[in-house]
């Protein structure tokens, strides 16, 4: 048995090789692994020559925006100023836990992407931002920079390099808005976690107003890959079909679903064998109602809308949502979407950091609404209530909080409207307000 | 320079300038909320987003700076949708209190709902209760009506640097809160309640006092100390009811302390001196405006040795004129500041709470007043004081006394000769000149009581007596005269002044 399940013949494990073995846990079995040899190779290496690597491997950021990393390491210029690199381990959003797993099983393959990250952006300092609530990841990865320092790995002269880079873990407190780049920024100075105004963009005023690059765990995981076995190697892992899409993305699976777990493929991978082969679909005697293919704040799939998708980028915003954190979340037959939307929305609402007036109460409006469906006690208006504060709630605020509430509303509104209408009494037009009593005014 | 296209016109601007700033420039007002141009830029009420073509999303117009050729739309049927969306998500939870909110009637969220909300409400669900909460100080916090736009969080972190407030907990059911251990207690912690838009923060003071549309208002000039705050004097049935700041860009910014705001109580006093007395060898007998005059010129001129005693808190034309007279009579001019601890503004360059605790300290010594701690030293027998509104602890046996004041202090009243009833500041115009040298104008916010007089004009009518020259009736013209006298004050007029004032050229010792 691996881990949690043995490896699917037809995954493409690069990132997710070790998950399961213990022993790539610490730094001895990290080496024998070939560990570190790429680090020892790129600090060796002019920082632009291994931006380039990246920059052809065609590498985009996992997190969820999908920037081209090399592309964002090209941003950082030797300009004197000092440098920070990011990483962002904050990993709260629903449905996805790659970050997590990479961090439990590999840290050391974490630590050396994030030096030779830094190396790439002329930083010396390297943050690694985990969330709060994730212990046994906090303590893998702070055991690993503690074995990294002790051997020389990091620190004033790295590898022997002459070049220092150091690595700092930071425990978030449990704020699901800390994992946007700006408010993570803000949590690691010290601040509350609001996200920043844009411009200035991180690359020109960032952490403690410097040059800063923030890359996603895996991003930065899968960097070391393409170093170690060059760029044409890592863009034949994935489907030749569409060329801005390269190399594996690790998927985490949940919900209504045989095999929930992480499932390393090669970008291009189709979504109907992927659910159905790798993930076994859905529980015995069930059938998929919904996919939400990229973490909750996606808009959500019907099966047949997964049909012919394929996973990446644009293969699933062909098919209508986004491929984002890709955390897949299943829901077969048995679920009741009225529930699960409000769940969501309830969550957003619970999380919003309170700065942008549509965010703060527009979620929480929603929830309420949403609940009052649920318990049987909305009425056709409210749907189209729904909707029109969703419009008012997109595209209208700091960061996109506000429109990962809104999405999963909408889309579920649209795509199970039926089970909407079901949870309100028929000739319902007016609502009941816990504590007045029409009769008694 | 950038040019660029706001509401259809044509707008020449600095590069950096915001598009909100931008936009006033040609009178367009973008609404907005935790936008105020002495804080730093938030951008998170979102209520000033505005269309910009070319650019995909609505833009924040606070947080957004001026493009060559952009073309922005202020009140495009998408902005307005916007903002009707914001003002509908602010009063989800904001009570519909306006009926016993302080704040009615100077509201942004009620200004702004009337002029694009929506007619009705679509919310159905109970609102968020929270208790109101007492910061310290002067303030008072009433978080159902906050709208998070984090103004006052901003001020006392930035401005006040005395980070006491934060925004706590997260989504609805975040609220303005205090640090552990820390209250609002900042000399200059009140200026949070005017950046308030809304009424979330009010002064303990003025609650429940005057309802913002009964108020009359006069633009004046803070008397607490010597910095010279532009202020607003806002009466309601002649009664001062409360002292805000007024926009000064060169002395306080949009601020005022606590000192200042504080300042406004001593104007309504009750216990005025309300007609010219005489003395009749029994004690001060009532008289006519004429009679006491003549007595006073009398008296002046038939005394021996004369002191002006002024306070540095009267305006320049009545020092001016003081002086005139004192030149006349060969009388020494002396003056007694009061004096207290400084508090500077730490965030505002050359903003504080003044040791001088006088508005006119400065015009009193360009007019040849000297600061004594001792007034009345060395006076006897056949020495006259013209006591001009100064406060005085004791006086020497045998000296007489001319009263021309707002009030007649008991230990003045055995001394006194001849008391004159005059305005204070807020009954009549004038100007004062600041620590820097700053001349600025107040104006008339009441009606004195009774037979009580403009000071300019009581002493430019006992000038005349006097025989030391004729003087005009209006403020304007005395400060003509003044200007046309006096060189620091050289070119200077009411006209030119306005509302913002003008530099003189102060004495190097002057400045330090």
């Amino acid at each position: 048995m691996g881990y949690p399940h043995p490896a699917h013949p037809r995954e493409t494990p690069v990132i997710s090789r070790y998950f399961g073995d213990a022993e790539a846990r610490t730094l001895a079995g990290w080496q024998k692994r070939g560990g570190y040899e790429v680090l020892r190779q790129a600090l060796a290496t002019d920082p632009v020559d291994v931006q380039n690597v990246v920059k052809d491997s065609g590498l985009r950021g996992r997190g969820g925006a999908g920037f081209p990393t090399g592309v964002k390491w090209s941003f950082m210029k030797p300009d004197g100023k000092t440098h920070y690199l990011t990483i962002n381990g904050d990993e709260s959003e629903p449905g996805t836990f790659k970050d997590r797993e990479i961090m439990r099983w590999t840290p050391h393959q974490l630590v050396e992407g994030a030096a030779i990250a830094a190396h790439a952006i002329y930083a010396e300092t390297a943050y690694i931002y985990i969330r709060g609530e994730y212990t046994e990841p906090i303590h893998r990865v702070r055991e690993a920079v503690k074995e990294a320092y002790a051997a020389g790995i990091l620190g004033a002269n790295a590898m022997g390099s002459g070049k220092r880079v150091d690595v700092h873990v930071h425990k978030g407190a449990g704020a699901y808005i800390c994992g946007e780049e700006t408010a993570l920024m803000n949590s690691l100075e010290g601040r509350r976690g609001n996200p920043r105004i844009k411009p200035p963009f991180p690359a020109v005023a960032g952490l403690f107003a410097q040059p800063t690059t923030i890359n996603n765990v895996e991003t930065v995981s899968a960097a070391q890959h393409v170093l170690r076995h060059g760029a044409d190697w890592y863009k034949s892992l994935s489907s030749p079909a569409n060329p801005k899409s390269t190399g594996t993305k690790l998927f985490s699976v949940c919900g209504n679903v045989a095999k929930p777990g992480n499932y390393e493929v090669g970008m291009g991978f189709p979504m109907k064998e992927f659910l159905w082969d790798l993930c076994g679909g859905p529980p015995a005697g069930r059938r998929f109602k919904a996919i939400i293919p990229g973490g909750s704040s996606v808009p959500i799939l019907t099966p047949e809308e997964c049909e012919g998708a394929v996973m990446d980028y644009e293969g699933i915003q062909a098919a209508g949502s986004l491929l984002g954190s890709g955390g897949v979340i299943c829901f077969d037959d048995s679920q009741d979407m009225v529930r699960q939307i409000a769940r969501l929305a309830r969550f957003y609402a619970h999380e919003s950091c309170a700065q942008c007036s549509q965010c703060r109460e527009g979620t929480a409006w929603t929830t309420r609404i949403l609940e009052r469906i649920r318990d049987g006690q909305g009425t056709m208006q409210d749907l189209d209530t729904l909707l029109e504060i969703a419009d008012n709630m997109s595209g209208k605020t700091i960061c996109v909080l506000s429109d990962s509430c809104a999405t999963p509303v909408v889309s579920g509104l649209k795509k199970f409207r039926h089970e909407f209408e079901a949870k309100i009494p028929k000739n319902r037009s007016s609502v009941m307000i816990p504590g007045f009593s029409p009769a008694a005014a | 320079m950038v040019t660029l296209t706001i509401e259809g016109r044509e707008v020449i601007v600095a590069p950096g300038t915001s598009l909100l700033e931008a936009a006033k420039t040609v009178g367009v007002l973008v609404p907005h909320y935790c936008y105020h141009p002495s804080l730093p830029v938030a951008g998170v009420c979102r209520m000033c987003l505005v269309e910009v073509e070319k650019f995909p999303k609505l833009a924040p117009a606070c947080a957004t700076t001026v493009g060559e050729g952009q073309v922005v739309h202020v009140h495009s049927e998408k902005a307005r949708e916007a903002r009707k969306g914001v003002l509908e998500f602010l009063l989800i939870n904001h009570p519909l209190d306006c009926p016993i909110c302080d704040q009615a009637g100077e509201c942004e969220l009620q200004d702004y709902t009337f002029a694009e909300g929506r007619k009705d409400s679509r919310y159905m669900e109970p609102k968020r209760f929270n208790p109101m909460e007492d910061f310290g100080g002067d303030v008072v916090y009433v978080p159902n009506r906050c709208i998070l736009c984090t103004r006052c969080v901003r001020f006392m972190d930035v401005v006040a640097q005395d980070p006491v407030l934060c925004v706590a907990e997260r989504g609805d059911r975040a609220y303005i809160g205090k640090f552990e251990g820390q209250d609002l207690t900042s000399p200059w912690a009140s200026n949070v309640v005017d950046l308030c838009p809304v009424g979330a923060l009010l002064s303990k003071d003025f609650l429940n006092k005057a309802r913002a549309w009964e108020l009359d208002r006069a633009a004046s000039i803070c008397t607490g100390c010597s910095q010279g705050c532009n202020v607003m004097v806002e009466t309601r049935d002649g009664v001062v009811v409360r002292i805000r700041p007024r926009p000064n860009a060169a002395v306080n910014q949009h601020f005022a302390c606590e000192v200042g705001r504080m300042h406004y109580r001593w104007m309504n006093r009750r216990d005025r001196l309300e007609v010219p007395m005489v003395s009749d060898g029994q004690g001060l007998a009532l008289a006519t405006w004429d009679a006491a005059l003549t007595a006073a010129a009398s008296e002046i001129a038939s005394a021996g040795r004369v002191t002006v005693l002024a306070s540095p808190a009267l305006p320049n034309e009545a020092l001016f004129l003081l002086q005139r007279i004192g030149a006349h009579v060969g009388a020494s001019l002396v003056m007694t500041v009061p004096r207290g601890p400084e508090a500077p503004l730490p965030g505002v360059t050359d903003l504080a709470l003044r040791a001088e605790r006088a508005p006119n300290h400065t015009g009193a010594e360009l007019l040849g007043f000297t600061d004594v701690s001792s007034p009345m030293a060395g006076l006897g027998a056949n020495d006259l004081v013209i006591v001009a509104d100064a406060a005085v602890a004791s006086v020497p046996a045998g000296v007489r006394v001319i009263v021309v004041g707002t009030v007649l202090d008991a230990t003045l009243a055995g001394a006194t000769i001849v008391a004159l009833p005059v305005c204070n500041v807020a009954e009549e115009d004038g100007t004062f000149t600041n620590l820097r040298g700053r001349v600025q104008r107040f104006l008339q916010a009441k009606a004195p009581p009774v037979q009580a007089r403009p000071t300019y004009r009581v002493l430019g009518a006992l000038a005349e007596a006097l025989g030391a020259g004729a003087y005009p009736p209006l403020a304007a013209d005395v400060f003509a005269s003044l200007a046309a006298a006096v060189p620091a004050f050289a070119g200077l007029s009411y006209r030119g002044l306005g509302l913002q004032g003008a530099d003189v050229t102060l004495p190097a010792e002057a400045t330090t």
